[in-house]
């Protein structure tokens, strides 16, 4: 056969816009039965959950805002909140980012991938745009429907705040849609962790599931006595600072550092995959891209990072010690009570007092007084004083408080039984829970916050 | 540059660690001419045909794809398609849906779809989800990806694997229509007789260097002595015969001589001047197998 190049030096083909590899990764991944399932999964099964749970009588009063599941349909979203970030979140970037590339490895289509787009950078970028776009979709699934499953179950009632003020509805609705919003940064950085794991591990399975494997090793690290320099510097503790929005004022300072922390691991741990991505030699069909050097080249890096944002942090603030201090904590509690003491004068409709008027104060002491005074534990005694307007003498409460690391507690009445010592108090409109029976706080770990 | 030819490699080379693929391979492809890259497993084709489609660049040596040289990564000109490795298909979609993402994909003047499966012979099965194709079916549906995109040179890695002589049949019959409207094919095999009914030449490799290149004619013409099983109507005297006639061997097999065709054509008609009758004289593989296998095993012995 004779012919001859029809085109002489013929002009090297454009690449793929990012734009179509971004549809092309999209039409991938939600063709994938689990992706489907995932989807539904996220969409339905949280307002069943909520919907089921804010009806029973025993409530996870273990999870933050688990005891308000029956009284205000707002608890709802930020109990799945708390579970999302401590299980769900992490599994479901690890099988969306953790797989994104690895799958190419697996169904061997990388060649074929390769010559239909005709760049690197542009099949990076897709494919991490593609599978952040599932995971937005599966959060945005999991937020919405516990929020419908709470509204339909519990209504659309105040919620009581982490210091026990009381959030209007509308108030509840901002700060529990901030709170999703805020928890998209641990998650971006699991997924960026996820994409380094992709690309690094290659078709091991311990690629699919790095981002999972890093949470857990992450939340059992929040439940060690650690500085809190160490805690703000793990990649996952917005998981927890969220909480700090449902005080008054908000907690900000240990929200804001922890997202910025996990936008910089979302940051370096992409940037990671993509420079690891970029130096893979696809025509050498016995590898995957895996191995020692990629592992190493992909975590030392990671390991660095923890290491200057624990040094910058502990550098710009007093955070070297647990950050549960006697002060903290006592004022922290007395600021719950006086919220609290406030709803339960309203549900027994007695006269109006204000928390000024209340000039509540608390004094603790931990395991009494024969260890040093702060930290974790449940060996915290606190006596809560307070004053109502022309009575004389002072009233008195006491409290058994357990302190988590994160600084989260949980208090629980000691009497007197006519103030905390029963879980009801009896209304004109019937029995009623007891605000101040049990209830949660929050101590900020960082001294930011003016209260 | 040698701009007449469709591929124009001189003096390839690749290696991944210690391991040299492709050790200086010169190779030329005319345009419109389908060219058989042969080579046991491991000889370097998968790794040739990749650089052809641009997934890599050479370590040394310089490479030119229809007139373009090719200097870095997925930096072929437009008109090159084809896979290596198998067809990189997506078995949760159908191959429809395959195919469609493609297009969409490249975003470029493409063949039609429907078009493309019946060429392929993949109508029927359009919209079932390559999940349960079979081998030959994705080598199918792999070509009529490539050939979605009207390609001017058509680079496949193996395209006969998992086919049934029926599906060669008719992917060839696709190919020689491509090759016959002026588009060049390069397909890689490990089997001389997938090669032989389609190429017009074939370039052998073996542990990633060339030990033949050419007209397939010019291989056979190469060859040298080959097994032949002769049964005949009387084996003992055939069998002095045999013995007598120089340049024809017996061999362990009382039924199989190797010779060289002149001598064999001697043993032939000395067979007929005795009154012995030819029942079966046939190759026992064929003349291009046997040089492929001279050739490639006498490169592996080096």
């Amino acid at each position: 056969m004779t012919a001859t190049v029809d085109e002489v030096d013929a002009p090297v083909a454009r690449p793929a816009s990012v734009a179509r590899g971004y549809r092309f990764e999209l039409v991938k991944q939600l063709s994938q039965w689990r992706v489907r399932l995932l989807i539904g999964a996220c969409w339905v099964a949280p307002a069943i959950f909520v919907a089921a749970v804010s009806q029973q009588s025993s409530l996870p009063v273990d999870t933050v805002f688990g005891r308000w599941m029956n009284a205000t349909g707002w608890a709802g979203p930020l109990v799945m909140l708390g579970f999302a970030g401590s299980y769900a979140l992490p599994l479901l970037t690890s099988l969306v980012a953790g797989d994104v590339f690895a799958s190419e490895d697996r169904l061997g289509t990388w060649r074929h991938l390769l010559v239909a787009v005709r760049s690197y950078r542009r099949i990076f970028v897709a494919k991490a745009l593609a599978s952040l776009t599932v995971i937005f979709v599966l959060v945005a699934g999991m937020a919405v429907s516990s929020t419908v499953g709470g509204l339909v179950a519990a209504g659309n009632r105040p919620l009581v705040g982490l210091d026990g003020h009381l959030l209007a509805p509308g108030d509840a609705f901002a700060q529990t849609l901030l709170a999703w919003v805020c928890a998209l940064a641990p998650t971006l950085a699991l997924a960026g962790i996820g994409l380094l794991g992709s690309v690094a591990l290659g078709r091991s399975p311990m690629g699919l599931l790095l981002p999972a494997v890093v949470a857990l090793v992450l939340a059992l690290a929040q439940l060690l006595p650690l500085p809190v320099a160490v805690r703000l510097a793990l990649p996952t503790y917005a998981f927890i600072s969220w909480e700090g929005l449902f005080t008054s004022p908000a907690q900000l300072g240990p929200l804001l550092v922890s997202i910025a922390i996990d936008l910089v691991w979302a940051i370096v741990a992409t940037a990671l995959a993509y420079v690891l991505f970029l130096r893979r030699d696809f025509t050498n069909l016995s590898s995957d891209g895996s191995g020692r050097r990629a592992v190493l080249a992909g975590g030392l890096p990671l390991a660095g990072l923890l290491v200057v944002a624990f040094a910058v942090i502990a550098a710009a603030t007093p955070s070297m010690g647990s950050g549960i201090e006697r002060d903290k904590l006592q004022s922290s509690l007395a600021t719950v009570f006086a919220h609290l003491y406030r709803q339960q004068a309203e549900q027994l409709h007695r006269p109006a007092v204000t928390e000024e008027q209340l000039g509540a104060t608390a004094a603790c002491t931990k395991g009494d007084d024969l260890v040093e005074q702060e930290g974790a534990g449940n060996d915290w005694r606190c006596v809560v004083s307070w004053h109502l307007p022309g009575v004389n003498g002072t009233g008195q409460a006491v409290y058994q408080l357990d302190v988590t690391p994160d600084g989260r507690y949980m208090a629980d009445g000691d009497g007197p039984k006519d103030v905390n010592g029963y879980y009801q108090v009896r209304t004109p409109a019937g029995d009623q829970p007891n605000p101040l029976w049990q209830f949660d706080g929050n101590v900020e770990l960082l001294s930011t916050t003016k209260g | 540059m040698d701009t007449s030819l469709a591929v124009r490699a001189r003096g390839i080379t690749k290696t991944f660690g210690e391991v040299v693929a492709l050790d200086a391979v010169d190779l030329d492809v005319a345009p419109g001419q389908i060219h058989g890259l042969a080579g046991p497993n491991g000889a370097g084709k998968t790794t040739l045909l990749g650089l052809l489609l641009g997934l890599a660049v050479a370590d040394d040596g310089t490479l030119e794809v229809l007139g373009t040289p090719l200097g870095r990564a997925l930096a072929a000109p437009d008109g090159v398609a084809g896979f290596v490795d198998g067809p990189g298909l997506y078995p949760s979609l159908t191959a429809r849906q395959n195919l469609a993402a493609l297009v969409a994909l490249r975003g470029t003047r493409t063949a039609g779809i429907d078009d493309t499966l019946a060429e392929v012979g993949l109508t029927d099965v359009a919209d079932d989800r390559v999940r349960g194709f079979s081998l030959g079916m994705r080598q199918r549906l792999g070509l009529a990806a490539a050939l979605l995109t009207q390609p001017r040179l058509l680079i496949l890695d193996e395209p006969a694997n998992g086919l049934d002589p029926g599906g060669k049949r008719h992917v060839n019959q696709v190919l020689n229509r491509l090759a016959a409207d002026g588009a060049t094919v390069v397909i890689s095999s490990h089997r001389m007789d997938d090669l032989e009914s389609l190429c017009d030449e074939v370039t052998i490799l073996a542990t990633g260097r060339v030990v033949f290149s050419g007209p397939l004619g010019k291989l056979s013409a190469e060859s040298r002595e080959l097994d032949y099983r002769l049964r005949t109507s009387d084996p003992e005297a055939a069998r002095d015969l045999i013995l007598s006639t120089p340049g024809v061997k017996a061999t362990g097999d009382t039924d199989v001589v190797s010779a060289l065709v002149p001598a064999l054509d001697e043993l032939v008609i000395a067979l007929g001047r005795k009154g012995i009758a030819v029942r079966e004289l046939a190759p026992v593989v064929s003349p291009l197998e046997a040089a492929f296998l001279a050739l490639t095993d006498q490169e592996a012995g080096r």
